[in-house]
């Protein structure tokens, strides 16, 4: 029997590289699938050393949708798990001094994972079998003055998702949302206001559990759950006085 | 608020004397780390890895840093030839982990494991086995050192760059990767043969009998006692052991130390117990066992933080090395300085070295090897004083890896490759763009005040 393969989009993130070598070490057979090829063969070449399951390059971009069916059409005609884990960061302040920086953000965010997911779709459903974890954010939850862009690209990726998860369900497809908290990556580097930070080792191991379980949302570390729910609560009157 | 991309954060050397607030970037991609070294002001910029130097050759008050621990890939694998090419910012413990259950170990480790391959190359860091096997630099077969300008250039032995990088504390730019030869092991044990000795003359007559036999070979002197039994310890000696039917290794069990401990905690009367007990150990006669390798190698890291044992003002580490025709006259001197100014030291360690280093201001030669611990109390910097005319006065010299104190004068008197060693930084770092604490202590770069 052919082992599990996972296609990590967006594979240059320090959370795709410590989630494919967790999978490729338990076996996997890995496609890291990004932008820099040459970050990318480095990854590869760390996991081949490592030992486990196979892993190959290719170049994708989650902005450039006109490319996403030749992308899906190229991939092995095996059962497929996918991990999204692709995002794009501006500070609020810097959108606020240029909204034309509001645009690449949902473009990335929002419809290049829509794209992708929606050209994947068939092809998993297809298969009668798979898992799809992807890496959203606490920041959907509820849009706070500190970020509410990139909040609304995650917002309106969660309800894609909600949607996607019921879609593929019948066809034994699991998706999986995750909300993590604050991760220590490039990302966040440097942050300020940045507390309970959590390793992308750790979150990239909670992921591939999450992916064995089928789980469909989960917090990341789990107490964002209680976090959220709070914040969540608060009525919007109240809210819009907080400097969240 | 900080420039995207930088991190504003409180670093210390290990030995939590040396402090620094820096501007920290932490590349994740070799792209990331031109970028980085782009920004660098006036204050300049240094590589800081796995933290384990002791003092402040990694740190950089005021100006930048540039953290490698995301550089962390291993880039090709030649089991035939045991070469292995990896990025800066993996450590001894990821090739531990991947390497020693195949039979390949790094050729010379430091005694950490949590340090890495880039520290250890800038540091041109020894093992127990240096008699035999030289520094760290002299297994590297090239360097991808990313200039201060920017420039990535593969270097290897040959070049006068690389005798520069290795051991060159960061200041030749920063490294990106290395090929490292790997050496064989045919087991994850080391046959070990531990010896009591009474006295400085029996160490050193111990440890010479051992340097040519063994592979491995390290000294604990109690550096509190004195007298008759001045220069006591525990000599061991250890070769690579052949496997055994039923062989079973387990990784090794880490303790955390959660705290400081109180800075009263080791004085002289705790320490002087301890090294009492210590000493009684092994059995008056000797023994001989078998080990598993990754504990011999590295005693010190089944306890995470162990550092913090001194307490919040740290400790100063000093170890030198003293030319052999010297070397028993001085180290005499040594330990009766210390016993004498009872500065509680329970890590004391002393071994043969034998190799010269191949970076120009490389830690090596042959000679005898002392490193003691001292708690940061108040008298610590006039015995650290001391301690350095001892060393100058005997033609030795003192380790940088693990050094807080040293003076500018006494560096350029111990190490005669400085003023090569300057004239290739104004050729690859004209502007100055790298510097640190160290480096302005010492007064490394030509025409610095």
């Amino acid at each position: 029997m052919n082992p599990p393969v996972w296609v990590v989009l967006g594979a240059s993130s320090s959370i795709a590289r410590a989630f494919a070598r967790l999978a490729a070490e338990d076996g996997a057979d890995v496609i890291l699938a990004g932008r820099d090829g040459e970050d990318m063969e480095r990854s590869a070449a760390d996991i081949r050393i490592r030992g486990g399951g196979k892993v190959e390059v290719r170049h994708f971009d989650a902005a450039d949708r006109a490319s996403h069916p030749a992308f899906v059409e190229a991939l092995p005609r095996r059962r497929l798990n996918v991990f999204l884990c692709f995002g794009l960061l501006y500070p609020q302040e810097a959108i606020e001094r240029d909204p034309s920086l509001a645009e690449p953000v949902i473009a990335v965010n929002y419809l290049g994972a829509v794209s992708i997911l929606s050209h994947l779709a068939p092809r998993l459903a297809a298969e009668g079998a798979g898992a799809v974890v992807v890496l959203s954010s606490v920041a959907g939850d509820r849009g706070r003055p500190s970020n509410y862009v990139y909040g609304s690209s995650k917002a309106g990726l969660n309800a894609y998702l909600q949607g996607l998860r019921a879609k593929l369900a019948p066809h034994g497809v699991s998706v999986t949302t995750v909300k993590p908290g604050f991760l220590d990556t490039a990302m966040t580097f440097g942050l300020p206001g940045m507390f309970l930070v959590a390793s992308p080792e750790a979150c990239a191991r909670a992921c591939l559990a999450y992916a064995a379980k089928g789980r469909e949302v989960a917090y990341f570390p789990a107490f964002w759950w209680l976090i959220m729910a709070i914040i969540k609560a608060i009525p919007e009157s109240i809210f819009k006085k907080l400097k969240l | 608020m900080a420039e995207a991309g930088w991190r504003h954060q409180a670093f210390a050397g290990w030995g939590r004397v040396a402090r620094a607030e820096m501007d920290a970037a932490r590349p994740e991609r070799v792209a990331e780390v031109a970028r980085a070294l782009a920004a660098a002001g006036r204050e300049g910029i240094i590589a800081y890895a796995g933290g384990r130097s002791y003092g402040d050759a990694a740190l950089n008050a005021g100006g930048r840093a540039i953290l490698t621990s995301r550089l962390d890939r291993l880039l090709d694998f030649d089991p035939a030839s045991g070469l292995l090419a990896a990025e800066a910012g993996v450590t001894f413990e990821d090739l531990r982990r991947i390497f020693l259950p195949r039979g390949f170990l790094a050729p010379v480790t430091p005694g950490t494991a949590f340090a890495t391959l880039g520290g250890a190359l800038a540091n041109d860091v020894h093992g127990k086995n240096q008699d035999q096997t030289g520094n760290f630099g002299a297994h590297v077969a090239w360097i991808d050192l990313m200039l201060p300008s920017g420039e990535l250039r593969r270097i290897g032995p040959e070049d006068r760059l690389f005798r520069a990088t290795a051991g060159g504390l960061g200041l030749t730019g920063i490294i990106v990767a290395l090929a490292l030869r790997m050496a064989r092991v045919p087991s994850r044990f080391v046959r070990l043969e531990e010896r009591r000795v009474g006295d400085l003359d029996e160490f050193l007559a111990v440890l010479e009998a051992a340097r040519s036999k063994c592979a491995y070979s390290v000294g604990w002197v109690d550096a509190l006692a004195s007298g008759r039994q001045l220069g006591r310890g525990i000599v061991e000696s250890a070769d690579p052991a052949p496997p055994e039917p039923g062989d079973d290794f387990k990784e090794p069990r880490r303790k955390r130390l959660p705290f400081d401990l109180p800075g009263f905690a080791l004085n002289p009367l705790s320490v002087g117990l301890f090294n009492a007990l210590y000493w009684r150990r092994v059995p008056a006669a000797g023994r001989e066992r078998r080990v598993a390798l990754d504990k011999f190698l590295y005693p010190l890291d089944s306890i995470v933080g162990w550092n913090r044992l001194y307490g919040r003002r740290g400790f100063h580490q000093f170890q030198c090395l003293l030319p052999e025709e010297a070397s028993h006259q001085a180290l005499r001197a040594i330990l009766e300085t210390c016993s004498g100014s009872r500065a509680a030291s329970f890590l004391a360690v002393l071994k043969t070295m034998g190799r010269d280093g191949v970076g120009l201001l490389s830690f090596g030669g042959r000679g005898h090897t002392l490193a003691l611990d001292f708690p940061a109390f108040s008298g610590v910097d006039d015995l650290l004083i001391r301690l350095e005319r001892l060393v100058l006065d005997h033609g030795g010299k003192i380790y940088l890896a693990k050094d807080a104190r040293l003076s500018a004068e006494g560096f350029a008197r111990m190490y005669p490759g400085l003023p090569e060693f300057r004239a290739m930084l104004a050729e690859v770092d004209p502007t100055g763009r790298m510097a640190s604490d160290l480096s302005r202590r010492l007064k490394i770069k030509a025409g610095s005040p």
